[in-house]
């Protein structure tokens, strides 16, 4: 038995337009050191999934380059290995040129990938699926259910905003789907969240696309499983570890900060010493720190330096921080750059970001200052 | 098929490092952690990639599992290379003879075999115990333009401290006249740095006539250079003016260490022109609680900081408990500090546990000694290590 798996790159990119108007949601930096994808890609190997497919429709250039060959996941191999698919257009094709946005629409468009894998299972994933799961263990459920589809799922008490960018579904005692909400515009509550984590066989797989060809369906969600579950089996597999649930970016700000409030969050994602989450390496030196600095309840990447205080912050790898800076509960990606008296309160700061000596940039936790890619202010 | 290479690179790193006591007890010295995130190997392997230099030959005897893992396939220097890369030369078994590596000419004669599969015109041969960033492809011009047979790597150090070094007496043009280790009266100020540029065919000559003689002992230094130089080859040295580090002792080994701390440190590893590439194990970042205090000091993946760290350098996944002390220290990989335990002058080696109120060396002063605890040792709570102390974990003893 073997299993392969799918990773949707850039599923839910809306969610948080502001990161991702340059790059996927999988290329989303989270956690220090990490883009979004590096748990699904860790998910993968830490449960033996070594046949990986990307699946990228637009905005893939830092993708790729964050694959790369696959080598920082063990996923360089002569067989199998991960693999990055742009979308299917034909250059002097009339048909069969969309670029397709759904998970559906996207293999149907790469119908010949999946026709051609060649493992018993699969294992569909989203990108911004944050969690640290045994793929394994929902496969084997699986298998032992003998379902047509089996989704992973967790109990959440959401608000509006986030219901409205999520599905969810009612189950009964046996675990199968009767009845699924999808993307409700009134919905709040506690209820049954689809993880968008996927297992079938190949076989299902092969058979859903052909049935997407010849009705022209494209939502994995509304015209398959919300039509089907009465004529095919679909399960739920609860899973109960942390899992981050990211619909806009105040919610990528308040996960991020989860990894610094809540040490049973970071443990659940990034303590499991059998499956680590890996990630593309960069060779940076160690992180230092100068005579100056003062420095609370922070997560902090290396290759940093830091003269300046920093609070409740999050620095990925080679940001500095200078003389008399005060940043509190900020994100600052990649070689962010502050000057000396810069003073930030909840401020994500994107890639190569230079913050000018003396700058006060003030948000607020519902609504934290967002500074694109490269800004000099 | 072996592709021709202009240079190839020799890295002796069988060496023991024995003054380095318990921390090459299960390792070899070029093994040794260096800087939080690297080994001693790293320098010299970063720097013939760095230099352009993709084929390069490890030769390893003592203690050769740490580093065989560590050097691996050559993926983090970017050395998996088809034709080329790193390969490493442990001492072999042959047809007529087999010994281990009597001396560092004749561990580079036993591996003419790998040398020459190459057919390189020049071939540079380095140590694995220096700290140092260095471009050998302008030492290699300089060799060309002098039209040398062989170009030793000199340091400029002050007269008084010379008698330590090997020293090289040169004419104005560089070119050296006689050799003198370790000299009373020395002549010159400029020591050998123990990296060499050969011509292949002169060097495969002198290592055969090396062989054949009895009475050597098979070094470069003492019999290869001084043989050459009476053969009036043509010897000439490179003078090399960055920084530089023998990291063969404890105190040496701290000094590095240290030298990377500061606003504008003696050494600079955030170079990115210069890239020390090492291999990585995959941690998450590090976390700085509350209440924590961590000055002038380098931090690295995995740590946990809620205690105080001053003028310290902290290997991956160091957890230092709150209310511990670590200062002017040297942290290797997975230690945990315990809380109330107070760590200074100290050098302490992976996977040690310094219990809870426990104190380790004594703050660095003019009379204070170095004090040295060993890998995967429990320091129980509450006792003391004075300072000048090696922990090791079969015996103590003092430096």
């Amino acid at each position: 038995m073997s299993t392969a798996g799918i990773i949707f790159s850039n599923i839910h990119d809306e969610n948080i337009a502001e990161l991702t108007r340059i790059r996927t949601i999988g290329s989303v930096p989270f956690g220090c050191r990490y883009r979004l994808i590096d748990f699904a890609l860790s998910n993968m190997v830490n449960s033996g999934i070594s046949n990986v497919r990307v699946l990228a429709n637009s905005n893939y250039n830092s993708l790729i380059d964050h694959i790369g060959s696959g080598k920082d996941w063990d996923l360089s191999r002569r067989s199998g290995g991960v693999k990055l698919f742009p979308p299917n257009v034909l250059a002097h094709g009339n048909y069969g040129t969309t670029n397709y946005t759904t998970r559906l629409g996207i293999l149907r468009s790469l119908s010949a990938m999946v026709s051609n894998l060649k493992d018993d299972y699969v294992v569909l994933t989203d990108c911004d699926a944050i969690c640290n799961v045994d793929f394994n263990a929902i496969v084997k459920e699986h298998i032992k259910s003998g379902a047509d589809m089996t989704l992973a799922v967790k109990s959440f008490d959401v608000d509006r905003e986030t219901a409205r960018r999520n599905t969810f579904v009612k189950s009964d005692s046996d675990g199968r789907i009767v009845d699924v909400l999808a993307y409700p515009d009134d919905f709040e509550g506690v209820a049954d969240m689809l993880l968008n984590i996927i297992v079938m066989s190949k076989k299902s797989l092969y058979d859903i696309v052909s049935l997407a060809q010849v009705h022209n369906y494209n939502s994995l969600t509304k015209d398959i499983i919300a039509r089907y579950l009465g004529e095919k089996v679909f399960k739920i597999y609860r899973y109960d570890g942390y899992f981050a649930c990211m619909s806009s970016l105040d919610h990528y700000f308040k996960e991020n900060m989860q990894l610094l409030s809540n040490k049973q969050t970071y443990s659940e994602l990034f303590d499991i010493p059998s499956r680590p989450i890996l990630t593309k390496v960069r060779n940076s030196p160690p992180t230092y720190y100068g005579e100056g600095a003062v420095v609370k309840n922070s997560l902090i990447a290396d290759g940093c330096t830091i003269e300046g205080t920093v609070e409740n912050c999050i620095l990925f790898r080679g940001v500095k921080i200078g003389k008399g800076t005060v940043a509190k509960n900020s994100i600052l990606f990649q070689d962010v750059f502050t000057g000396e008296n810069v003073s930030l309160n909840c401020v994500i700061a994107d890639k190569n970001v230079v913050l000018r000596d003396g700058l006060v940039l003030y948000g607020c936790e519902k609504l934290p200052i967002y500074i694109e890619k490269g800004q000099y202010l | 098929m072996y592709r021709k290479k202009e240079c190839i690179a020799m890295l002796l790193a069988g060496g023991q490092g024995s003054r380095l006591y318990v921390l090459t007890e299960k390792n070899a010295k070029p093994a040794v952690s260096f800087g939080g995130k690297y080994r001693i190997i790293d320098f010299p392997m970063s720097n013939c990639v760095n230099s352009g230099i993709d084929t390069v030959g490890v030769l390893t005897q003592y203690q050769p599992l740490v580093l065989n893992e560590y050097i691996g396939n050559g993926e983090p220097w970017d050395l998996d290379r088809a034709n080329g890369g790193v390969m490493v030369l442990p001492p072999y078994q042959g047809k007529d003879s087999s010994d281990w590596y009597k001396g560092t000419a004749n561990a580079i004669y036993q591996n003419l075999g790998f040398i020459n599969r190459y057919d390189p015109d020049y071939v540079v041969i380095l140590s694995g115990d220096h700290i140092y960033k260095m471009d050998y492809s302008d030492m290699l011009a300089q060799h060309k333009q002098n039209n040398a047979d062989c170009t030793i790597a000199a340091l400029q150090v002050p007269l008084s401290e010379a008698s330590r070094f090997g020293i090289l007496n040169t004419k104005e043009d560089g070119q050296i006249y006689e050799f003198e280790e370790k000299p009373k009266n020395p002549k010159s100020n400029k020591a050998s740095m123990g990296i060499y540029i050969f011509n292949k065919k002169v060097l495969e000559e002198y290592l055969i006539r090396d062989e054949n003689n009895p009475e050597s002992s098979n070094d470069f230094g003492k019999n290869i250079i001084p043989s050459m130089l009476g053969d009036g080859k043509r010897l000439f040295s490179y003078v090399f003016d960055g920084y530089w580090k023998d990291v063969g002792t404890i105190q040496s080994l701290w000094e590095a260490n240290m030298d990377l701390l500061g606003k504008t440190p003696n050494f600079n590893i955030y170079d990115k022109k210069w890239r020390i590439y090492f291999r990585h194990n995959a941690k998450p970042a590090h976390r700085i609680n509350d209440g924590a205090v961590v000055k002038n000091s380098m931090i690295t993946e995995g740590c946990e900081i809620s205690g105080t760290v001053i003028n310290s350098v902290l290997s991956s996944g160091v957890v230092v408990e709150p209310g511990a002390v670590v200062k002017d220290s040297v942290i290797m990989s997975d230690v945990c500090i315990k809380s109330g335990a107070v760590v200074n002058y100290s050098m302490i080696d992976s996977n040690t546990v310094i219990g809870e109120n426990s104190v380790v060396g004594k703050e660095l002063s003019g009379d204070a000694k170095i004090t040295v605890v060993g890998g995967s040792i429990e320091i129980l709570s509450g006792k003391t290590v004075p300072d000048g102390m090696i922990v090791d974990p079969n015996n103590v003893k003092s430096l």
